[in-house]
This record gives C-alpha cells, structure tokens and sequence, in this order.
C-alpha cells in the first residue's frame, strides 16, 4: 500500500473519516489543532460535519447528542480541554454511548505549557469524570499506529457501547512519519443500532438515552452489569508490544513518545552487553497486565519511564505486586526525556544489579 | 347513551405516555408537556421527533414523551440538540429546558445554539426559582424573591439583575421566532399552544431556531396554592417578563432567519458573499 | 547513503525550515526508509524561532526529537550559536553564511558555509535559501538519489504551487554547486 507522509494529527483525522466517522465536533487549542483543522477541510468533502464548538463542555455533549442519535463521532482536544469534557465522557459512559475522544496531550497542571507531556494518565484511565466508569486508553506511538487505531476505536467503542480514549502528545501530534491509510468504510455499511434516538416511526417504542436512575438499586445494577462489560474488555482488548523482553534482565516500561525513548535506550544499553528490553502498553485501560506478567520470569527489575512524574508507575507496581523493584524516571512539563537520559538509569540499575550478584558470590 | 352516540371530546395525547408525573400538584410544567404532546400529535411527528430532556424537574420528561427522548447533562440540551438535528436533519428536534438549565449553566449552549441558527425548537419553562433541588435562587428570580439562598430577597446590589432571555436571544441573527407566553387561563394555555406549534412549524420549514418562553409557577417552592401562585406570577412576573413575540423573521417578511441576517448585513460585503 | 541521518534543521520562522526538512523525509519515504519529521511548535513559530528534527533510518526510529545531530542546517546566527555544539563529533554542519556572520568553527565537525540567502536572491529565487542549503546537504550527504529527491519535492509542493518546482530544483543545483 502507498504510503504519506502526514502529522499524527492528521493521521487520526483522516483515519476517523476512513472508518466511517462523519461528525467532528471541537474546540480549537495546541497542539491538536491540525486534527480539527483537517476534518474543517476534509469532512465537507464526504458529506460530513465538522462544527466548532462554542466550548469544550460544548463540543463533548455534542458528541453525547450524535451518539445517541447513531452516528460515529468523534472529539479532540488537548489537556485542559479534556478536562472539560470530563462531563461529557461521564454522560456518555452513563448512557452506554459509543465515540472517540482524542487527547493530544500537553503539560500541566492548569494552563501548563503546550509541549509534550503524558501527565493525563491518571485522568484518562482512573477518573475521566465523576462516578464509577471506564473509558478504554489507547496510547499509539507511531503515526501509523494512530492511524491504525484512530480506525479501529470506532469499531471497540460500538461494540462495547463505551468511550473510547486515544491518548496521544504534542510530539505524536505534531511529528510526521510514513503512514499506510486504512480502507474507507461507508457510514451506510456500518452495523446497524437498534438502540439508537433516530425517530421511532411508529414502529418502535421510543428510545431513551440516559444516565439518570434515581432509584438506588436500579443504578447499582446497571453500574455492576457495565462492570462486567468491563470485564470482558479486560479479557479482550490488552494490547501491548513487547521489545527484546523476553530475556531482559531490566524491562522498562514506556507507553506513547516517552516508548520511543525508551526504545533507543533499550538499543544504546544491549549494545553496551546490558539485556535490557521494553514491554510497551498500548492499551492504558486495560492495562496489559497480561504482556507485564509474561516478563516476570526473568526480570529482574523494572523501570518506567513516562513523560510525568510517575502515574503509569502505579499500575506497573500493582502488576509486580512487590515481586521485583519498580523504578521510575521521568521528565514533565514538556520536557522530552533523552536517551542518554534513560540510558543513565539502565546503566545504575544494571550496576546495582552487579553489586548485589557479587556480594551473594562472596 | 347507545355507543354510537359516544364522541371523544378529550383524551391523552398519543406523544404523552400512559404515565404518572412527577410534577407537584398545580405545577404548569404538566400544562406544557401536554401542550408539545399535541403539537407532536397534530404534526404527525411523533415518529420522527427526538426531544433533549434538561436537568431541573422536567428531569424525567423522556420518562413523559413518546417520542425518542435523550436526557442531556444540566445545561446541554442545545449542544446535544444541535448534534442530533445535524445528524438527522429531516427529524424534528426540540429542547425542553427550565430556567437554571437555559439561563444559567446552559446559557453558553442557549446563546451559541441560537447564533449558529440551528433549526431546533426549544421550549423554556421561566418560574423564576430551582425547583428540583428545593427552591434556590435562578437566573430569572426577580429583584427582592425570597428563595432558600437568597433568604433576604434577591439583593441586586450582589446577585445581580434577571435574566430576560427572549429580549437578549432577539438580537441574534440566527434566531427565527421567540414568543413569550404563559399558561395561566384557559385563554392563555390556548396562545401558548399557538406558539409552540408555531415553534415547531417553524423547524419543518426549516426557518431557524425558534424559543418559546413559558412564564410559569413554582407552587411548592413558591410557598402558595396554584391560584395564588397564578397571582403572583400575574403581579410580578408578568410586568418583568411581558408577554408577546419578541422576534418573528417570518412577520418582519422574511423566508427564514438566514435571509433576515443577510437584510441586517447588507451593508457588510464579506457577509453578502454567495448570495447571489 | 545507509548510515542513520539526524538532521536539525534551524532557523527563523518564514526561512522554509519545516519545508526543507518535510522534503527531506519524503524523499526518505520513497526510498522506503524509516523517516519522521518533528517541528517545533507553538508561539514562536510565528516570527520566532523554528526548528526541525529529521531522521532517516534503516532500523525504527526511537525519538523523533534529534538532540544529538549528525547534520545542523543552520539558517541564522541564534540557530548556529544555539545548536553548533550539539553536533556528533565526525557531523556535518551546512550555514547560510549571507544570515550567520560568527561561524564558530569546531575542528571535529566538517562545517560547509554557503551564502544560500544570497545567491538565491542574485539568482531571483525569493526565499530559496532553504533550498540551496538543502542543495549543498544533498551534495555533502547524498542522503538519497537524485530522481528520489526530485520525487520528494514533487509531493511537498502543493498542486496550486506546482509551478514552483522548477525554481526550487535550480535553487538546489545551485546549493549543489555553491
């Protein structure tokens, strides 16, 4: 397949529209803003809506609105801006409604900066919003994997009626890469949803889209069924890539821009002899306990590495579960941590490592 | 009487479910949701409509309606509105929405959804109180109403000044119709229903946002019997929110609210570009 | 050309920074290399400062963010002060010297001064310097073959400019020969 050169955001935009997403709702804010600017080009060229919201709190419940009138749709913004559609998102876990919502994300708290950052973690796979919900992370590290699941998250949040998350950075935002464009779906060919607020014609009772049960128990039930729901994604949809991990001595853990520095870490360290290797989530939530558990064996140690100061690092610990030591480096606020950085701390740990394998052969 | 004699002379809409309310006895909000079930019936757009449900105690209203209904978050409905009519443009798509929804944390989405001319039909319940979270001040509480947070009267000095939103919504370009109406005599109810048809005739000839503002009571958290609360409504609402149209493109000789904009914008080249 | 390329390249918003790097990396894509294309963004790339990290790979690319260069294109004086010392021993430093009057010299990097604003202006290209330096890094580097690089350019020029393919190509033959 031929393949462009394109932005990160850009290859989300267009692998949207590819896979049948025809509304485009949003806010304009750095460094997302060619992804919005792309779908005010591209999506009247398809027959599609691309509208600018008045807000964020706007844009989400907009999406809340095409949702449950049928349609795939789809939101973007970057750090603050999520946090204003942490409504929205809770809404739509609420009501069972399907849509995809990009975070481009940049440092923080507050207004922060508008350079990489990953510092949304925590927002993105433990409290979107209010109340007890999930929504499914996504976290490419490539253009061509936003690509690939920009196209893809409309298919996982239509089956499991869930939001769906992707969580990228300004550096993924901004960098071009080659990319191998998915096949165009047409709106018209997506599996149908019964569920959805279309007018009932008369041939249907109506249908309701909501999120509020004022009766105690009734909610209870809803919210364990949607956890089985969740369940089920937990068994299904944990994706991560393991990278020279199966016989690392120190396995870092690394998910989205700060991967690929971990991965030239990796490289610098086995050449110098260090068995490092790199197990990269690609799924926030679900965490990929399941590619975590598999290195267990032989590392010996573990270090995340993450563009914040330390939130993936907890559900890495909560894998481990005080099996092995859990390190972490990281650089915020914008700053992209180095290689040579990373390199640094494999180096320590495998010195650390040494030290011990001498002191228990004396 | 034989039953062939028998003639139906009042029955329950069809678009209004066989269901019992949660509305407060004497409150209007009953009025007005029969009022839309029978614009729907009269219509015949039952089958096509999709009504946005506010938070506030129309809350349950998608419980009310036969319709396709969605529920928004407090203050959304224009945004969840707006996206639903953008993707399904031949449906009919209306907000139903109260004071604190519309006026006060929703007035961002009112204003913009209006500006923008989305072909919505919005329905505003105006009683000048909160009634679901039990009678706090709203947006549209007049100078001096004692509510539970404003227990002294509202002191405009530091709550500010009401809202009137069909007089600050006439100013928009976007904006078809809004008429002001109240449904506290038979005479009233049937002007309200004028309107509100009128509302959602508007939105089949796709001629623009169209908002009818219902002047209404609060009994329970007013403190008074339906009656007396009628009389309040008459003495002090009325001469703060006065009755009537506050903007009709289709009277001022206009097709739809585009073309009224455009008449307004004459004089502007960039706005007069592709009209040809 | 197999070796890794990590090119930054430096300049003033306005100077076709982006632009030359973006034509490098599709020439990149169409030798079907490893290629990415970071800019920096923000403010200060309205009048201010912009740069741009390329790299060209046969292996996967880790950072896209060059922090340790094998080729600086530098276009202004606060570009070269900034980056010069950033450059891997045994790299290539390609300055607009009509922009860059200090250039500090290093004796472990090979630094090619070439006055690209100014033969583009003598020569009527406008604001071609980009291209002659780009010109003077395809002669140093060889980075890919001609018709690749003429392909690359092909695809960054958008349709409504085609007609500016012509005048870029001579202004990096100029590069090429300056």
């Amino acid at each position: 397949m031929e393949k462009v050169l394109m932005k990160g955001n850009e290859a989300l935009a267009e692998s949207a529209m590819r896979a049948g997403c025809r509304f485009f709702f949003g806010y304009p804010i750095t460094p997302q803003t060619e992804l919005a600017a792309y779908m005010s080009k591209n999506m009247p060229k398809v027959g599609g809506t691309y509208l600018q919201a008045e807000s964020e709190v706007a844009a989400i419940n907009m999406v809340y609105g095409a949702s449950a009138a049928g349609a795939r749709v789809m939101t973007s913004s970057s750090s603050p801006g999520i946090s204003l559609k942490g409504e929205g998102i809770s809404y739509m876990a609420g009501a069972d409604l399907p849509g995809v919502i990009i975070n481009v994300q940049r440092g923080g708290p507050g207004l922060g900066g508008i350079q990489p950052s990953q510092s949304d973690y925590f927002q993105a796979t433990k409290a979107t919003g209010h109340g007890d919900f999930q929504v499914v992370v996504y976290a490419p590290s490539t253009v061509q994997e936003m690509a690939d699941i920009a196209y893809e998250a409309f298919d996982v949040a239509d089956k499991y009626r869930t939001p769906v998350m992707i969580l990228a950075d300004g550096m993924l935002g901004q960098m071009m890469e080659p990319v191998a464009l998915p096949q165009p779906k047409d709106p018209a060919d997506l599996p149908e949803k019964p569920w959805a607020c279309t007018g009932h014609g008369g041939k249907r009772p109506h249908n309701v889209a909501n999120s509020l049960y004022l009766t105690a128990d009734a909610l209870e039930k809803l919210n364990v069924e949607r956890f089985q729901r969740y369940e089920a994604i937990k068994a299904a949809e944990q994706r991560a890539e393991s990278y020279l991990a199966d016989d690392a001595d120190i396995v870092l853990v690394a998910f989205g821009a700060s991967a690929r520095v971990a991965r030239s870490a990796v490289n610098a360290a086995r050449a110098e002899g260090i068995k490092a290797g790199l197990v990269r989530p690609i799924t926030l939530w679900p965490f990929p306990e399941k590619a975590l558990e598999a290195t267990i064996a032989s590392a010996k140690e573990y270090l995340v590495v993450e563009m914040n100061m330390g939130q993936m690092v907890e559900d890495v610990r909560l894998c481990i579960e005080g099996r092995r030591p859990v390190e972490f480096y990281g650089r915020c606020g914008g700053v992209i941590p180095t290689p040579a950085e990373v390199l640094e701390q494999i180096r320590a740990i495998q010195g650390r490592l040494n030290d011990a394998q001498e002191k228990e052969g004396e | 009487m034989s039953e062939s004699e028998s003639k139906v002379v009042f029955q329950r809409p069809h678009a209004l479910l066989p269901v019992v309310t949660n509305y407060c006895p004497g409150c209007t909000h009953g009025i007005v949701n029969r009022l839309v079930a029978e614009t729907l019936d009269e219509l015949d757009v039952e089958g096509s409509a999709v009504g946005v449900a506010p938070v506030g105690c129309s809350v349950m209203a998608y419980d009310f309606f036969g319709c396709d209904m969605i529920e928004a978050a407090h203050g959304r409905a224009p945004a969840v509105a707006t996206a639903v009519k953008r993707v399904h443009p031949d449906n009919v798509v209306f907000a139903y929405q109260g004071d604190g929804d519309l006026a006060s944390i929703g007035m961002a989405e009112t204003v913009h959804a209006a500006t923008r001319g989305e072909n919505i039909t919005v329905i505003f319940i105006n009683n000048a109180i909160y009634g679901m979270t039990g009678g706090q001040m709203a947006p549209t509480s007049l100078p001096n109403q004692v509510t539970q947070t404003s227990p002294y009267g509202r002191d405009v000095a530091t709550a500010g000044f009401p809202v009137r939103v069909c007089e600050l919504l006439s100013s928009l370009d976007g904006v078809a119709y809004l008429e002001r109406v109240t449904v506290d005599s038979p005479k009233n109810v049937r002007k309200a229903k004028k309107a509100i048809k009128r509302a959602f005739q508007n939105q089949i000839d796709k001629k623009g946002y169209s908002l009818v503002e219902v002047v209404a009571t609060c009994p329970t958290n007013w403190g008074m019997t339906p009656q007396e609360a009628f009389e309040w409504m008459r003495e002090n609402m009325l001469p703060y929110y006065p009755l009537g149209v506050y903007k009709d493109v289709e009277a001022d000789g206009f097709a739809n609210a585009a073309e009224a904009a455009a008449a307004r914008a004459a004089a502007c080249p960039i706005a007069q570009k592709g009209r040809e | 050309m197999e070796r890794e390329l990590q090119i930054l390249l430096a300049g003033f918003g306005g100077q076709g920074v982006l632009f030359a790097g973006k034509c490098i990396a599709y020439a990149g894509l169409m030798d079907g290399r490893e290629v990415s294309w970071l800019p920096s963004y923000g403010p200060e790339m309205r009048g201010g400062t912009a740069n741009c990290s390329v790299t060209l790979s046969d292996a996967p690319i880790g950072s896209p963010l060059v922090t340790a260069p094998n080729v600086l294109v530098a276009l202004n004086q606060p570009s070269y002060d900034k980056f010069v010392d950033e450059v891997v021993p045994g790299g290539v430093i390609i300055a607009d010297t009509s922009m860059i009057a200090d250039l500090r010299l290093r004796d472990d990097v090979e630094c090619f001064g070439v006055p690209a604003t100014q033969i583009a202006e003598d020569n009527g290209l406008g604001k071609g310097g980009n291209m002659v330096l780009l010109g003077k890094l395809y002669e140093v580097t060889k980075f890919c073959d001609w018709d690749t690089l003429v392909e690359g350019l092909r695809h960054c020029i958008p349709a409504s400019k085609a007609h500016l393919l012509d005048n870029n190509i001579k202004a990096i033959k100029l590069g090429m020969e300056a």
